[in-house]
């Protein structure tokens, strides 16, 4: 875990050490919580064996439910974060009973089908803005507290929340619950030899990992205080899978590295040439093809 | 007199026009060694298959502890009682020994969907976990990834999985398939051990072992149950030599 606290670590300099102004901020912020998302989903990817490729409609629905309250002048986070985590638990619950019958590449082609209707949903979505997205009047208050217009906060909530997630994770994988999970991606006929029919740990590891992914996405739309329907597209889920591949799936660390890595990396090279994706593909194709184990292979060895 | 623990009745399987299972009956009573021999192709794999649940029989009927478990799947008969092992090794590679002994207990002590405490910190599950690896002689291995154990090893810790089920009825298949001659040795010695307080089910090519150990044999050939009895008189069964045995001597 030490490189994820190293990270976390830098992050919570980072505001001393001349990353403070705005626009800085604003990029950090959006590095935690993509972190935030992909350890959610490297709870199915690496700790269940559940490669989903629709897991940025979790996030969307979050970022949605946020859009709806706003909409209805709900803006407190005491009601707004509790209903976008239970609206993305839902979503989860209803298309992972399905999805989770599967496996394979089936069980990617379910998740992608589900996250673009859930995509195209969004766009239909007239009285939200439709295609063109929703500006939020403000961001969420707490107890009518207006705390989170304040950059350091929402940045140090951010991190705290990332934290708070990751340990969570942690603990999870390694609980009972976590061992027949990660038992069941080894070898789930071992597992039902044993007494344990995997579906049920699956499902709801798929629905927890909707519930956190679903608090990304309130914290996302807060962040940009405008939310789109291109948060939900599936190029969004192939971001967040890339992320978790990235960083490795062999501990959960990798996930954190790899949001970082990946969203850096965008940036940089965006920063460098308006033509940066013809750079970034290539990158991250040799990324897979050398970084065998992932950031975290790579520090393992280094 | 009482109902055996495990009862099979007319059970039937075909493969297109196959008969793979055809009209098997057989019981195993509690604390016996039941051993099902036949050659190649006799059908004994289907026929564990279907005991354990990971395929349905066409028809016929299986009771298990006074019970009807036909239709019950894998994991519900594993938790019935039941404990499988396989013929070509099925452990959790990246589980260490203990860790994959803890699983099987894990099953049958208390809720599993608990989020929070570490499993691995768990004193009663470690605590049984050890004891079954002792008994099948892994307890110095107990630490190691089980995908680095030898492959003599992995058939210990195959056993040591289904022990720590706390089954009623072991069901063997092949357990000493790939096994070398010290490792034969050294496994028949376990089984011995277990002789008892399981009842198992044996299915099993060396003949040495099947007639060391079983109590009673059948024998399958062409999906038919051709004959069960006591070692002493299968072997000098005059069918059963012709099916089997015979062909093993011209081997």
């Amino acid at each position: 875990m030490r490189a994820a606290l190293v990270v976390l670590a830098a992050l919570a300099a980072a505001p001393f050490l001349g990353f403070g102004e705005g626009y800085s901020l604003t990029l950090l912020a959006r590095v935690m919580i993509l972190a935030m998302a992909a350890v959610s989903l490297w709870l199915l990817v690496g700790g269940a064996g559940l490669v989903s490729l629709g897991h940025a409609a979790m996030l969307g629905i979050g970022a949605y439910a946020v859009v709806v309250l706003d909409d209805a002048r709900v803006t407190d986070a005491v009601v707004v974060v509790p209903v976008a985590m239970a609206a993305a638990s839902l979503f989860a619950l209803a298309t992972g009973a399905v999805a989770i019958r599967t496996s394979g590449v089936h069980f990617i082609m379910i998740t992608l089908a589900f996250g673009q209707m859930a995509f195209f949903t969004a766009s239909s979505l007239a009285a939200y803005g439709g295609d063109d997205g929703y500006t939020l009047y403000g961001r969420m208050t707490v107890l009518g507290h207006r705390w989170l217009e304040d950059r350091m906060v929402f940045h140090y909530l951010c991190l705290g929340l990332l934290a708070l997630v990751l340990l969570g994770t942690r603990m999870v994988l390694g609980s009972r619950f976590g061992r027949v999970l990660r038992a069941a991606r080894e070898n789930p006929v071992r597992v039902e030899a044993v007494g344990f029919s995997p579906y049920p740990y699956r499902l709801v590891a798929y629905v927890l990992a909707g519930a956190v992914a679903g608090l990304a996405g309130v914290l996302l739309a807060n962040a940009a205080e405008f939310v789109a329907p291109s948060y939900l597209a599936w190029q969004r889920s192939g971001d967040l899978l890339f992320m978790v591949i990235l960083g490795g799936l062999g501990s959960l660390q990798g996930a954190v590295l790899g949001a970082v890595g990946f969203v850096l990396l965008e940036e940089w090279l965006g920063h460098l040439t308006e033509h940066w994706r013809l750079i970034f593909g290539p990158l991250l194709v040799l990324s897979v093809l050398f970084l065998k184990g992932g950031l975290v292979g790579v520090l393992r060895r280094g | 007199m009482a109902e055996a623990l495990l009862a099979v009745a007319g059970l039937r399987k075909r493969f297109g026009g196959l008969a793979v299972t055809d009209e098997v009956s057989f019981d195993v009573a509690a604390g016996e060694i039941h051993a099902v021999i036949g050659p190649n192709g006799a059908g004994k794999t289907t026929l564990i298959h279907q005991l354990s649940g990971t395929l349905r029989p066409d028809a016929g009927s299986i009771r298990f502890g006074g019970r009807e478990v036909t239709g019950l799947g894998l994991a519900r008969r594993a938790r019935l009682g039941l404990a499988r092992s396989f013929q070509i090794t099925s452990v959790l590679p990246g589980f260490t020994a203990l860790e994959n002994a803890a699983l099987a207990v894990q099953v049958r002590s208390g809720s599993s969907f608990r989020f929070l405490r570490a499993a691995a910190a768990e004193r009663a599950l470690n605590d049984e976990a050890m004891a079954v690896l002792e008994q099948v002689g892994l307890g110095a291995r107990a630490g190691v990834m089980a995908g680095l154990l030898s492959h003599g090893e992995k058939r210990q810790l195959e056993l040591a999985i289904a022990l720590a089920m706390r089954p009623r009825l072991l069901l063997l298949d092949e357990p000493l398939a790939g096994a070398g001659p010290e490792e034969t040795e050294r496994l028949i010695g376990i089984l011995r051990g277990l002789r008892g307080r399981y009842a198992i089910l044996l299915v099993e090519h060396d003949m040495q072992a099947v007639f060391a150990l079983a109590d009673r044999i059948s024998v399958l050939v062409y999906g038919r149950v051709i004959a069960t009895d006591v070692p002493a008189v299968i072997r000098a069964n005059a069918e059963v030599r012709a099916a089997y045995l015979g062909e093993d001597e011209a081997a």
